[in-house]
């Protein structure tokens, strides 16, 4: 194919940055998606750093969970993850002292990783942050294209991305089990709800993922073959169901995860009650 | 009846521009009917591809308020007031005024081994079960309008005709590839002669398709992620040569 003859105006198609005939407002959507990457993960990244006010007895922030390391440090760490619940005590003398002592930097990153690799927010990011493209049929930036075949093939991590996701929602589990017990009782408080919340949120983004509806099935051709095909068709149908709704989970999930942090830091901060039964 | 103006481009592949012209619309006009007003009024020669006018050929493909859509489905009170503007699709040569040249797509689709089918049961018959090609059936609904290959930047804006085939023919090869009865290993001309790699997923395919295919979730990113399997997951790899599998 002459591939000149289908640019240049031809056809009243104009080449130039953000070129399109729409005359719908299509930059509505990408300014919202850039907007609210930068304010989301904007935030989770400011939090990650400070490392301090993560922890609300019974709450741990889960940008913090689960502690590896933690810190002992109560002047310019106040209330960081508490030492019970830290795997390996307080953080070693090696630890740069040009990086805050927070555990954020440690298993938390697995998360990022996930969601940096997803398919869907590389959709949302690859439009909102590098205009390939902004818009369907709105003209991207005159870059050098090479998709996901040079650089970007390390977006086939995702799969790795996603084993420590699974690795990492174990714990978050296990820390909103730990949040319904305070000093030994059992109770409930609007903390141990947000962080049930967010919780569910990441599990259900975590099994609508791609690379997991196609681990537990998708990989198949066959489904009805065996008696353990006919179980992946099963699992799989539910997975696409949420796979289906994976730009909400996505995104529900993001909120509430900064969400619940900003209600641990104030209950830690001392700025509002949590309302429980302790 | 009232009036409305449509802004037609007219022209080449030499060259050309927009027209203006003024037609009255009624209730349950769509813009190919529009288009054919004006034929009918203001322009003999206007030039115009369509057939069943039903949503089923495929045939009527051009961008509306520049959005790729079938025009024998776009209806006009669909639209915002104003003038609606009417172009040829973008990533394909222009043949003249709303009618460009398609053929590209139909070389892709000659490069694509065909079906390549496991031996029939003892009785003569190849067997398949409905849960095994409900995936399949999806990508058979294509009607090959060539919407999503017109509104995919790889093909429109980076002009990646050599590298990669396109979302219409990454679901053709998805229809195979997951096909039950298929035998052929696909895998690795996905990654590199058909490009599955050139497709950063952000989904206008998806979006634009009459037929609601999931073109990105169901068809390409599956295909990713078998490349993945093939290329880049040592675990998977293992598993699948000690399971024999291709």
């Amino acid at each position: 194919m002459n591939t000149a003859t289908a640019s240049a105006d031809i056809g009243g198609h104009k080449d130039d940055f953000l070129a399109t005939t729409r005359s719908d407002p299509w930059w509505k959507g990408w300014a919202a998606t850039a907007i609210g990457l930068t304010v989301f993960f904007g935030y989770l990244t400011v939090r990650v750093f400070q490392g301090y006010y993560m922890w609300a007895d019974p709450y741990l922030s889960p940008l913090v969970a689960p502690p590896l390391f933690t810190t002992l440090d109560s002047v310019n760490y106040p209330n960081a993850a508490p030492l019970k619940h830290a795997w390996l005590g307080t953080f070693p003398a090696w630890w740069p002292r040009f990086v805050p002592q927070s555990p954020g930097f440690m298993f938390p990153v697995l998360a990022i990783m996930f969601r940096m690799t997803c398919y869907y927010y590389r959709k949302a990011y690859y439009r909102a942050f590098f205009a390939t493209p902004p818009g369907c049929a709105v003209r991207g930036a005159p870059l050098k294209y090479r998709g996901e075949t040079a650089l970007l093939l390390v977006q086939n991590l995702h799969r790795y991305a996603l084993y420590g996701a699974l690795f990492l929602l174990v714990f978050l589990w296990y820390d909103v089990g730990l949040a319904f017990f305070k000093n030994g009782r059992f109770g409930i408080g609007v903390g141990t709800l947000v962080m049930l919340i967010n919780v569910v949120l990441i599990s259900g983004y975590t099994f609508g993922c791609h690379s997991w509806r196609h681990l537990i099935g998708g990989r198949k051709d066959c489904f009805s073959c065996d008696s353990g095909s006919k179980t992946a068709h099963k699992v799989w149908k539910k997975s696409t169901w949420l796979n289906q709704r994976h730009m909400l989970f996505a995104w529900l999930s993001l909120v509430w995860v900064a969400f619940t942090d900003f209600y641990i830091m104030l209950c830690s901060k001392g700025v509002i009650k949590d309302l429980n039964t302790w | 009846m009232a009036q409305r103006t449509f802004k037609i481009w007219r022209g080449n592949k030499d060259g050309g521009e927009f027209k203006d012209y003024s037609v009255e619309v009624g209730p349950g006009m769509v813009v190919l009917d529009a288009v054919h007003r004006v034929q009918a009024e203001h322009a003999g020669d206007l030039a115009c591809r369509w057939n069943c006018k039903a949503g089923k050929c495929g045939s009527c493909s051009m961008e509306i308020n520049g959005k790729p859509r079938l025009s024998c489905m776009t209806r006009l009170n669909s639209l915002p007031e104003g003038t609606v503007t009417v172009q040829p699709l973008k990533t394909f040569p222009v043949i003249k005024d709303l009618v460009t040249d398609v053929k590209w797509n139909y070389e892709q689709n000659k490069r694509i081994a065909p079906l390549k089918p496991k031996p029939r049961d003892a009785d003569g018959h190849h067997r398949m079960m409905q849960e095994d090609v409900d995936r399949v059936q999806e990508f058979r609904k294509c009607i090959e309008c060539f919407l999503c290959q017109d509104v995919c930047h790889v093909l429109r804006d980076h002009h990646k005709h050599d590298q990669f085939v396109g979302p219409r023919f990454m679901i053709r090869l998805a229809q195979l590839e997951m096909h039950p009865l298929d035998t052929a290993d696909r895998i690795p001309a996905i990654r590199k002669e058909y490009g599955s790699g050139w497709c950063n997923i952000t989904r206008c395919c998806t979006e634009v398709c009459p037929e609601h295919i999931g073109i990105t979730d169901n068809g390409i990113i599956p295909l990713k992620e078998r490349v993945v399997d093939r290329y880049f997951d040592p675990i998977a790899w293992l598993l699948n040569k000690i399971r024999g599998k291709k």
